[in-house]
């Protein structure tokens, strides 16, 4: 067998250009001018996989290889979409390997991690990459065998002729199916006849991942490699002045580069680096606002009640509303910076050649890490590579570039292959924080306690709309006005797992129980009220389905028991965010005298569930994540610097903090919509309104220990 | 500067570094051994986990100086094929999302169980409690915890 060159662009096209979007069957056409057909092994495939970037390959042995193109930061999409690929392929799962594909816009579209998109995205492609496969392979056994295609049935990888009783594994047939053109449209299978989606697929990954495999960008090495690591400007300074000499005196570093508002130690190895970013002397001058937790709270304060607003959303005469109303419920809400904090601190790995650069690392978005680096190197985008590896978590972090940009730089200044290694400090101070926000809700009720108007008011840091002003409750209330008001602060925000909602969720649906109080209502009872009106007589614009949203309220409350036990103290939340649909309830039971947070019951409806293990991962987790950050941690700042720089400060959630979770997912025949982010903004409401069940105390800022209000109650966490 | 002798994983291992330099990163960065993690660097959360003369120790803030002729044990040598019961354990309950901690999970676990084989639910929660998983796997971690005292 030949050594094998990478396709060139024309025959890859002829081997890609199917209505899946990218097709390519492994025994490839290489750069000659008739399309020639070689027969590879399965290792030699795999060795050239990561050139062709399309869905899949098939080697003749009959081995499928299956590419993730969407990076993998623990939501799983890189066992559930090859399951999607496999199960129209109808391929042998055991027979699958997958493998991590490169950024190539040109054969894959949205090739990012966010906003819980990937699956809906790609649903119908991945669906089709497989039956296309398919679909020239049994076109190819027909002819092979000189049968009709529609008598031909396939299982487990193995395609079968009953009448002629010849049968073959995908192997045999990968010759004669790169001649077979693809049609258009190809025939998807019936949901009902599913065998690998909804089947607890184990992570492709494990076995490296708990044998210590070099998996992830901080891992990655690479003869001649250097590190490097950056002390970055406190946030509204600027540099003065660097002093680098007790820097660079310590032994294993080999240079300072100081770049825009940075200062690099670069080395051979790590350790000397940590120790020589602590010796830097660098003196800041302001340059904008130097700003303190303080001054936030004051900011909120008058921007709540002074600032100038953005109007999202006004239905009805909503001062007539609350001029008649018989009753008026106000409050407000605040939370906290918050930083993202995934275990893998960020790095990311750049060699900078000429007018061309290498970059691998682990990234959410490769493109935007791609256009960062031919921005910043003045060279065209496709002189850019990324290859994308494993993400030690994201959380919306790896949706920036700054560390790309960093390693960038820094290779050029150096001339070297070079990767950048942020620690936990850099990590906790380097910026890009989930905003702190302040909400004002007002709720007007009549004599009968029905909600006729409705206020909300959200003051962000640099948080854009802070609303979502077409969620539940609009469409449920007659007059509604909903407000924006952004402060632009130098502190630096991104999106942040569920951004907006995984704080506007809670303080709504702990509004809506402090309303349900007043208008004397059970708190299930008043939402289904609120939907049932929206569903019969919808107000303006509806941005989420009422049935669906109904659908999980009413399982949430059954699963849960909701009020058939006296004993347990039970808080309510709803949420709808990035398609899909949550309910929670959490169990506090008095034990000795004491709240004891039990457990908490979800109910899902996220349309199909592809693979019940990764589902019910998210759920758990984003419930986890929700708990400990509502609960537990707090980013504060003091004079643009963050005072928490590591765990021992900043305190995420730990094992013997998380109750027990029960998981249900409804099969509402939807298509399927992701689950990385829509169970985390329902839990912090539900966690509040239980503690208010059973204490009277109500918790209108995050973190919960931090409140005056939770001082002297001393809250159990307890699985059975 | 100084020339340390190292037993890892049943080998022998020559390394120059400075006397401070923590054991994780000349794992890392001077063996190539790097299924050792780093996150927090201050022995706060667990990713550093490695066994030395059978205790589970953060790697992360352990002086080379302090390490002398111990064996030390990390994921990479925890089993020949990646078979230990603990091992087997989170592969069954397919425990990991983002999957950057479960290596101090495991090497924590293991260490736990040998100690005490039989544990209740209450004792794998104080020992899993040093590690932390910001993903929320934790209740996986409980069950595949408990699963590799079954099983073994």
């Amino acid at each position: 067998m030949r050594s094998l060159t990478k396709p060139t662009r024309r025959d890859f096209l002829k081997i890609a250009g199917t209505s899946a979007g990218g097709l390519f069957i492994g025994f490839n056409m290489f750069s000659c001018d008739s399309p020639k057909v070689e027969v590879l092994s399965t290792e030699e495939v795999l060795a050239q996989a990561k050139n062709f970037n399309s869905y899949l390959s098939i080697s003749p042995s009959g081995d499928v290889v299956i590419y993730s193109p969407n990076p993998e930061l623990g939501q799983n999409i890189k066992t559930s979409f090859p399951m999607v690929v496999a199960e129209e392929l109808d391929a042998d799962w055991e027979k699958v390997r997958v493998l991590q594909a490169n950024l190539d816009t040109e054969k894959y579209d949205r090739q990012l991690t966010g906003g819980s998109g990937a699956m809906p995205h790609s649903w119908e492609r991945l669906r089709k990459a497989g039956a296309t496969a398919k679909y020239v392979l049994v076109a190819a056994a027909a002819k092979t065998w000189n049968v009709p295609a529609e008598e031909i049935t396939v299982d487990k990888g193995i395609i079968s002729h009953k009448g002629s009783g010849k049968s073959g594994h995908f192997g045999e047939f990968v010759t004669e199916a790169a001649s077979i053109s693809a049609p258009e449209e190809v025939k998807l299978k019936d949901k009902k006849d599913f065998k690998i989606i909804g089947t607890a697929v184990k992570n492709v990954d494990a076995k490296e991942m708990y044998t210590g495999k070099p998996l992830f960008g901080l891992d990655f090495q690479r003869e001649g490699m250097l590190h490097a690591m950056v002390q970055r400007a406190p946030f509204g300074m600027k540099i003065k002045s660097v002093d680098d000499g007790a820097a660079r005196g310590v032994n294993g570093v080999k240079d300072v580069v100081t770049f825009g508002n940075s200062v690099a130690v670069v080395g051979d190895k790590t350790w000397p680096l940590l120790k020589a970013k602590k010796l830097l002397k660098i003196n800041y001058e302001p340059d904008g606002k130097v700003e303190s937790t303080s001054d936030h709270d004051e900011i909120f304060r008058d921007l709540i009640a002074n600032g100038k607003a953005e109007e999202r959303r006004k239905d009805g005469n909503v001062d007539q509303a609350f001029r008649t109303a018989a009753q008026v419920v106000t409050a407000e809400y605040q939370c906290p910076f918050l930083a993202h904090s995934p275990m893998e601190p960020e790095n990311f790995f750049a060699h900078v050649k000429g007018d061309k650069c290498e970059l691998i690392g682990p990234t959410q978005t490769p493109d935007r890490a791609r256009q960062t680096a031919a921005g910043i190197l003045g060279i065209p985008a496709e002189n850019v590579s990324v290859e994308i590896t494993r993400l030690g978590g994201g959380f919306g972090r790896r949706l920036r570039a700054d560390f790309v940009e960093e390693a960038v730089h820094i290779s050029k200044a150096v001339n070297a292959p070079v990767k950048v290694v942020w620690d936990r400090e850099d990590e906790l101070t380097g910026g890009a924080y989930r905003p702190a926000v302040r909400y004002r809700f007002e709720a007007a009720l009549d004599e009968s306690g029905t909600m006729i108007g409705y206020k909300l008011r959200g003051v962000g840091m640099n948080a854009g709309n802070s609303t979502r002003e077409h969620n539940f409750p609009s469409g449920a209330v007659d007059n509604l006005l909903i407000e924006s008001v952004n402060y632009e602060s130098s502190i630096t925000t991104n999106a942040w797992r569920a951004p907006i909602t995984n704080f506007l969720a809670y303080a709504e649906q702990s509004f809506l129980d402090e309303v349900a109080l007043a208008a004397g209502k059970d708190p299930v009872y008043f939402r289904l009220e609120l939907l049932n009106r929206a569903k019969s007589n919808p107000v303006g614009e509806l941005g989420y389905d009422v049935d669906r949203m109904i659908g999980v309220v009413k399982a949430a409350a059954e699963k849960s028991n909701w009020g058939k036990n006296s004993n347990v103290k039970q808080g309510f939340s709803v949420y709808y965010s990035h398609r899909s649909y949550v309910a929670q309830v959490a169990d506090i039971e008095m034990e000795g005298g004491s709240p004891t947070l039990k457990k908490i019951t979800a109910v899902t409806d996220c349309g199909m569930v592809i693979n019940p293990t990764g589902a019910n991962h998210q759920v758990r987790g984003g419930i986890v994540d929700g708990m400990g950050h509502a609960m537990f941690t707090n980013l504060t700042f003091d004079n643009g610097i963050p005072k928490q720089k590591n765990f021992d400060s900043y305190r995420l959630i730990r094992m013997k903090e998380v109750p027990e979770i029960e998981t249900h997912f409804l099969d509402t025949g939807f298509d399927p919509t992701g689950l990385g982010e829509p169970a985390l903004p329902p839990t912090g409401g539900a966690i509040a309104n239980a503690i208010f069940a059973a204490t009277g105390r109500r918790l209108r800022s995050q973190p919960f220990i931090e409140q005056s209000e939770f001082s002297d109650i001393k809250l159990d966490i307890r699985r059975a | 500067m100084a020339t340390y002798n190292l037993k890892v994983n049943g080998k022998s291992h020559q390394v120059d570094v400075d006397d401070d330099t923590p054991l994780l990163w000349v794992l890392r960065d001077h063996i190539g051994l790097v299924g050792t993690k780093f996150s927090c660097g201050i022995a706060q959360c667990g990713a550093c986990t490695v066994h030395i003369n059978g205790n589970a120790t953060f790697s992360c803030m352990t002086p080379i100086s302090s390490v002398g002729k111990s064996e030390i044990v990390t994921i990479e040598g925890l089993s020949q094929d990646g078979d230990h019961p603990v091992q087997k354990a989170w592969e069954e309950v397919d425990v990991a999302q983002c999957g950057y901690c479960q290596a101090g999970q495991i090497m924590q676990a293991a260490a736990f169980l040998k100690e005490n084989p039989s544990p209740s639910m209450e004792e794998i929660d104080n020992a899993m409690n040093r590690n932390l998983c910001r993903c929320g796997t934790y209740h996986k971690i409980r069950e595949a915890v408990a699963l590799a005292a079954k099983n073994n």
